[in-house]
């Protein structure tokens, strides 16, 4: 897995509630077998018209947000299905780090099986980042953002700069882009053990691992 | 004396492998569900790593969610869709997982399958790359969605990853009024819950209004509780519980034995939770949503509501983007709005009750000429039980589709799908926008109430239905 570190971005600001990942990559796209490729579907309905062009009223489509890779978004973003395409397609597009006040729990936990931060904010410092993100677009350029893991910051150049908390063994395996299966299979005695005491019966050809 | 637990501190404490310092706890999982969609990426991974599935015999498979439900003979047209089919099956063989392939008699919707074939008991952990997992938890399981990176995670190592979540027992006073159904409540929960009420937290439901319920109608209630941000919903299991598994294919041979240890899974008496709320169940009248999340719901006797009374500036603008997208004006009345399609089926209310709940509500009558109504089951098993019981030909006869089962227009991946505009009465989990096909607009109801829709053409209230 990607590790994340700390990286500096532009923002792309989405200022809607509720987003769900039917509309982060809609089901036409989830027959893909491959982890890869679904950038060119992200937010696809929402990003082209009928005809297949982008529609210039769509807020990943303004042109001053080309190459955010920082989302700002509202809260309980990236609710309803499992499907993990939607942070694959996040990552794909170019997003490395999703700010909210809250996401929905399947989302938030797929966000860290792909090296792709999700940070939550209070609501207050998301108003904050809206309007800052605001100004700097209505002066003419994108607003930039530091999202550093290593000191659980969010930063800006302006004089922002807010904590936010992150479970520690997420953080760890995230700055160490760890392999989350090697990892647990280093417990495979004690799985072992927990399936002998429930009357399973022990795996033929030895462990694995 | 040991404190008093909740089911769910039962069951999480029973599944815990280990919880090393600095990690993240290990539960183990005993059943894992497979379907075409969220699996041919982590049996990949697998492939890549040389690894192998650890307990095939915990694992089951089947395709639902991107098949056709037109007659299962003919190939499936699409070949994006067929290759992922095709990769489900060749994965299974290599892994040694069961398939209940197409054409299998026991093919179905995943969470309709689990519980029907007794894969699903009382007391385990059960997981599935689908966020409707939760249906399980109806049969006092803790069952909960999980991404492609956790699906090969289980199927590796049999366990996952987890913090434990917190518990919110939402309970349920009174009974519900004639008409009204299990649908019709969870609809109405969510919409007091809000869309992410329940994250963080595995919902236990309780209270004699869902003691009332049956098993299938207690997977309804289950099913939906992703829709409020809850990963799980759960309802401790009893003798409903065991009744309706008593017999089933997979369940335990000593079965006596097995129902004894599940009768002391529920919450022992002044067991804590970490947050409750209670509802009752006479306030709950039919319901229908009006907008693009499932909390943006009313009752059939109500207008659709103007977002300029909503306090919440996040909630108006949601609002107003939801009416504008579903070509609806504030203060219509529900029962006035015309609909164009009818979608019966899906994980929600696929079964042979809510079925025969519809059929009831058809007998005699006729699908509106506006109207184009079909009906999904969700396993093979419930088709023809449905056709054993005649039910198909109540359908047939006014006008509706029978298909095969399968997940169907509650997604639209595969050929079924609105047209854009077009405006559904839609017995599955998920109005969002799109969600049925691009610039269709659903509208979620009870089976009984979508049955009544396809025949008036528009929203009715079926307690005041003429049954023939």
């Amino acid at each position: 897995m990607q590790p994340f570190t700390t990286h500096t971005g532009n923002v792309a600001p989405l200022d809607r509630a509720n987003v769900d990942t039917d509309q982060i990559i809609p089901k036409q796209f989830l027959k893909r077998i491959e982890r890869t490729g679904f950038g060119q579907f992200l937010f696809f309905d929402w990003r082209f018209l009928p005809d297949g062009s982008a529609d210039p009223a769509f807020e990943l489509n303004q042109p001053i947000r080309q190459g955010a890779s920082i989302l700002l978004a509202r809260r309980n973003f990236g609710c309803g299905s499992s499907r993990e395409h939607a942070p694959w397609a996040l990552d794909d597009y170019g997003f490395r780090a999703v700010i909210a006040p809250t996401f929905a729990d399947i989302f938030f936990n797929n966000c860290f099986q792909n090296g792709m931060l999700p940070v939550k904010l209070d609501e207050a410092d998301v108003d904050e980042l809206f309007r800052r993100a605001a100004a700097a677009e209505a002066a003419g350029h994108p607003y930039r953002l530091t999202v550093d893991l290593r000191a659980c910051e969010v930063r800006d150049d302006g004089g922002f700069t807010r904590s936010f908390a992150v479970d520690p063994f997420r953080r760890h395996c995230l700055l160490e882009g760890l392999d989350n299966i090697g990892l647990s299979l280093k417990h495979v005695d004690k799985i072992a053990v927990w399936e002998d005491a429930h009357g399973l019966a022990p795996l033929q050809g030895g462990e694995i691992g | 004396m040991p404190a008093p637990r909740t089911l769910l501190d039962k069951i999480w404490d029973d599944h815990l492998v280990c919880s090393p310092d600095g990690e993240q706890p290990l539960i183990y999982i005993d059943r894992h569900l497979v379907h075409e969609v969220t699996s041919a990426q982590a049996f990949e991974g697998l492939r890549v790593a040389g690894r192998r599935v650890r307990r095939p015999e915990a694992t089951f498979a089947t395709p639902d969610h991107n098949i056709p439900t037109t007659d299962r003979r003919l190939p499936i047209a699409d070949p994006i869709s067929k290759q992922q089919i095709d990769t489900l099956r060749s994965n299974c063989r290599e892994f040694g997982v069961r398939l209940f392939d197409l054409g299998d008699a026991d093919q179905g919707i995943v969470h309709v399958i689990g519980p029907e074939l007794g894969i699903t008991q009382p007391g385990m952990t059960i997981v599935c790359g689908d966020s409707h997992t939760a249906t399980h938890g109806a049969l006092g399981a803790l069952a909960f969605g999980i991404g492609t990176s956790e699906v090969e995670h289980v199927l590796a190592t049999q366990t996952l990853r987890q913090s434990k979540p917190k518990s919110f027992e939402v309970r349920v006073e009174g009974e519900l009024h004639p008409g009204v159904t299990a649908k019709d409540l969870v609809l109405y929960l969510i919409g007091r819950l809000t869309t992410e009420g329940g994250t963080g937290y595995v919902i236990e439901y309780t209270g004699p209004c869902i003691r009332r319920l049956g098993m299938e109608e207690r997977m309804t209630v289950c099913n939906m509780s992703i829709e409020a941000g809850a990963r799980a919903g759960m309802i401790a299991p009893d003798q409903i519980t065991f009744d309706y598994l008593r017999g089933r294919d997979l369940v335990p041979k000593d079965f006596d034995r097995a129902v004894a240890q599940w009768a002391i899974l529920p919450s022992d008496a002044g067991a804590r939770y970490d947050r409750s709320e209670t509802f009752s169940g006479g306030d709950v009248v039919p319901q229908v949503t009006w907008g693009t999340n499932p909390a943006q719901v009313v009752g059939v006797d109500a207008t659709v509501p103007d977002p300029a009374s909503m306090n919440d500036p996040s909630d108006r603008s949601s609002a107003s983007r939801a009416l504008e997208y579903m070509g609806l004006e504030s203060g219509t009345p529900i029962a006035a709005i015309p609909i164009d399609r009818v979608f019966i089926g899906s994980c929600t209310n696929s079964r042979i009750e809510d079925l025969r709940a519809a059929a009831s509500v058809v007998r005699g009558h006729t699908v509106s000429s506006r109207v184009r109504a079909m009906v999904v089951p969700g396993s093979g098993r419930v088709k023809r039980q449905a056709e054993a019981e005649g039910l198909d030909q109540v359908f047939t006869a006014a006008g509706f589709e029978w298909r095969e089962a399968g997940c169907s227009m509650c997604l639209g991946m595969n050929p079924d799908t609105l047209a854009p505009g077009e405006r559904c009465a839609s017995t599955s989990n998920r109005n969002f926008e799109g969600r049925q096909g691009k610039g269709g607009r659903t509208h979620l109801v009870s089976p009984a109430m979508a049955a009544a829709a396809a025949v008036a053409g528009h929203f009715t209230d079926i307690r005041q239905w003429r049954y023939l």
